[in-house]
């Protein structure tokens, strides 16, 4: 497993301190403070064009550039993994116009930018997690219109969202939402916590980090500040429920955390390994074993015996 | 046998290799070079510049050639390199009345002050493909030069012929030149959004999307039926007037391709009927975005003129927050980065619930005797 590195200081010598100017960077804070202080109110923000394209994190990677310091370290994932191809590339942009040290590891990073997955590690007071959001508003589904849903945010008009969620009991006989399932902030606004899987819910609740939210394409901002009561919504006769696997990891044999299916062959043949990479590799570094495991430590195996 | 692959770093570096290789095409051919693109590409040049929103050719042609002659990659090349650049002043309102002209026609008259000047056009042309470029035949004859000079304040159709009669709803030119102006790159769109802004989104917008807004509104869907008062293309100077001077100075020229329309009448009983306006203007000569963002603008101001809202280039936020093709691009194509832990949290749904209802049906059977698959309806 990687460790922190520290990456050279004379990165990105024609741009600024991570990227965006000092003007934008507040511009940005400002977004950030109200949001801070409307715990799940979306905060309309002039967001930047980016080098990397709508839908790939502009959003995030604003957030981070505007809160990032140059004694932060910096852990990027996508989908819980540190080297899915998009986490690496955002964080070889900060190690580059930022300079900041980078981290694969979950407890050594003050900042974790992420899509689609909170770290199975319970986070701490010094740390800020940054999601990476592309359609922010949980009512669009409902109701395309902009003018509607800030009027319906305003009245705290949330019916249409328990009807949805009611027809989905009475079609499927569970509430067909497996990811970006919406939930209640602070007793107040209807929030969408990102495509993070409906298993890391429970994780935003009442979280000792500071959580960050950047949709850039749509150009909002909303934030849980710590220890913010977050609510998945449900009924009272259909509680939520976070997915369950009857599989282990195949490499570290954790019962706890999120699975992701991995296909072998075309006979039918799979397994289930963490897709929070670094959970998974400490937990293997501590001698965890599970049952496709042939003590080959996870990411240290070269492309030519994965072809095997 | 599964072992995690860590590959990412270089597969991405290795990517990129490519992707230069590929670019660079057939090394046996001579290398494009930028000033080649700016020159005789220039019409992709001045999309580059429209819908990337900064007026700078020698980019635009690096953009271009980068992007291997995909124009919106070129586009989002330019935007990027856009939001790095601080600014400086804010330019003096252009005056187009004032421009430079090449072409300028009106369809709405057969002949009018200042003359129907056809300029540069593939208007006419037949479009069969000319084997002697691929040759590459002889030079182009050099075009004659008109007998007279163009006019120098071209009169324009709507303000100095239309309005004359008041036949066309006024619309003054605000008497602060200093008069703010919303910039959608600087502050987060709001709606319901004013003319300034719905005119810049879709200055900047992508032409196709704009072209086909602009079509559907003659095709029933918004009722604005239009004609081209004037189409002028040519250059303007910008001007700039930094506060210490006092004065304004000249910082150089753009080229522009401005298209007024006149549209369908309003009037009542006890109002005199004039027609209606539909305003576009956009970097280059590219008529076909400016008379179809004249459309689609005409069509947004359908509230203001207390029109039914029935087609989508009426409905402002629609139109607004789908011209973009550098959101538009990046949120499609996004799909395809990994989203397979929202998949799996799909699969596991979607087994559990085959999972019930074959025990349903198998509970049913069991019940019955016999399968009767309606029951399970």
């Amino acid at each position: 497993m990687e460790q922190t590195v520290k990456n050279p200081a004379d990165g990105a010598p024609d741009y600024n301190f991570a990227y965006l100017d000092e003007q934008t960077k507040r511009m940005i804070r400002r977004a950030l403070l109200k949001a801070v202080a409307i715990p799940g109110y979306q905060v309309p923000f002039a967001g930047r064009e980016m080098p990397m394209p709508y839908g790939w994190g502009t959003g995030g990677v604003q957030v981070t550039a505007a809160v990032i310091g140059p004694n932060d370290t910096l852990k990027v994932i996508d989908q819980g993994a540190d080297d899915t191809t998009n986490a690496v590339s955002i964080r070889q942009f900060f190690a580059k116009t930022a300079q900041v040290a980078t981290t694969e590891k979950t407890a050594e990073a003050s900042i974790i930018q992420t899509r689609h997955r909170i770290p199975e590690k319970e986070l701490r007071e010094d740390q800020v997690l940054v999601y990476q959001v592309p359609i922010p508003e949980p009512l669009r589904f409902l109701e395309p219109r902009e003018t509607e849903t800030r009027k319906m945010h305003a009245l705290e008009e949330y019916g249409l969202m328990h009807v949805k969620l009611y027809e989905d009991i009475a079609r499927h006989g569970h509430i067909a939402t497996t990811y970006a399932y919406p939930v209640m902030v602070d007793d107040r606004y209807v929030m969408d916590p990102s495509p993070t899987p409906k298993f890391d819910n429970p994780k935003m609740n009442d979280m000792a980090a500071l959580q960050l939210f950047g949709a850039g394409r749509e150009k909002r901002i909303y934030a849980l500040p710590p220890y913010t009561k977050v609510k998945s919504l449900d009924f009272e006769d259909h509680p939520f429920e976070v997915q369950t696997w009857e599989d282990e990891c195949g490499m570290c044999g954790a019962r706890d955390s999120y699975l992701d299916e991995v296909i072998l062959d075309d006979q039918g043949n799979r397994m289930f390994v963490c897709s929070d990479t670094d959970y998974c590799a400490e937990r293997q570094d501590a001698g965890h074993r599970g049952p496709q495991h042939h003590d080959q430590p996870l990411g240290t195996a070269d492309r030519g015996k994965a072809a095997e | 046998m599964y072992v995690a692959v860590k590959g990412g770093e270089r597969a991405i570096n290795n990517a990129h290799k490519l992707l230069a290789e590929q670019r660079r095409g057939d090394k046996d051919i001579a290398e494009i070079e930028t000033d080649q693109i700016e020159q005789q590409l220039s019409l992709s040049v001045t999309r580059v510049m429209a819908e990337g929103s900064l007026y700078d050719r020698d980019l635009a042609a690096l953009a271009i050639k980068q992007g291997r002659g995909d124009l919106i990659e070129a586009i989002f090349l330019m935007r990027a390199y856009r939001t790095t650049l601080p600014r400086f002043a804010f330019s003096k309102p252009i005056k187009t009345a004032e421009m430079d002209v090449s072409r300028r026609i009106s369809a709405t008259f057969k002949d009018l002050p200042g003359g129907q000047i056809l300029g540069p056009t593939f208007d006419y042309t037949h479009r069969l493909l000319d084997f002697t470029l691929m040759a590459n035949g002889e030079a182009p004859t050099e075009a004659p030069s008109g007998e007279q000079p163009v006019d120098e304040n071209m009169p324009r159709v709507l303000d100095d012929i239309l309005n004359y009669e008041g036949l066309i709803q006024d619309e003054p030119v605000p008497v602060d030149e200093n008069a703010p102006v919303a910039d959608l790159t600087r502050e987060p769109v709001k709606f319901p959004a004013g003319r300034d802004l719905r005119l810049q989104n879709l200055s900047r917008g992508d032409e196709g999307f704009v072209l086909a807004l602009g079509y559907s509104t003659q095709r029933g869907y918004a009722n604005s039926h239009a004609f081209v008062g004037e189409i002028r293309y040519g250059t303007v100077s910008v001007e700039i007037e930094p506060e210490e001077l006092g004065f304004a100075i000249d910082i150089g020229d753009i080229e522009l391709t401005e298209c007024e329309t006149v549209n369908k009448f309003k009037g009542s009983k006890t109002k005199l009927p004039q027609f209606t306006r539909g305003y576009g203007l956009v970097f280059g000569q590219n008529e076909r975005k400016a008379i179809s963002m004249a459309l689609v603008d005409r069509a947004m101001r359908a509230n203001e003129m207390g029109e039914q809202i029935m087609g989508p280039a009426q409905d402002s936020q629609f139109v607004m927050e789908h011209s973009d093709n550098v959101q538009s691009t990046g949120f499609v194509e996004h799909i395809k980065l990994p989203h397979y832990v929202d998949f799996q949290g799909e699969l596991e749904l979607v087994r559990r619930m085959r999972a019930e209802v074959e025990e349903r049906l198998a509970k049913s059977e069991a019940e019955n005797g016999t399968s009767q698959p309606e029951a399970a309806e």
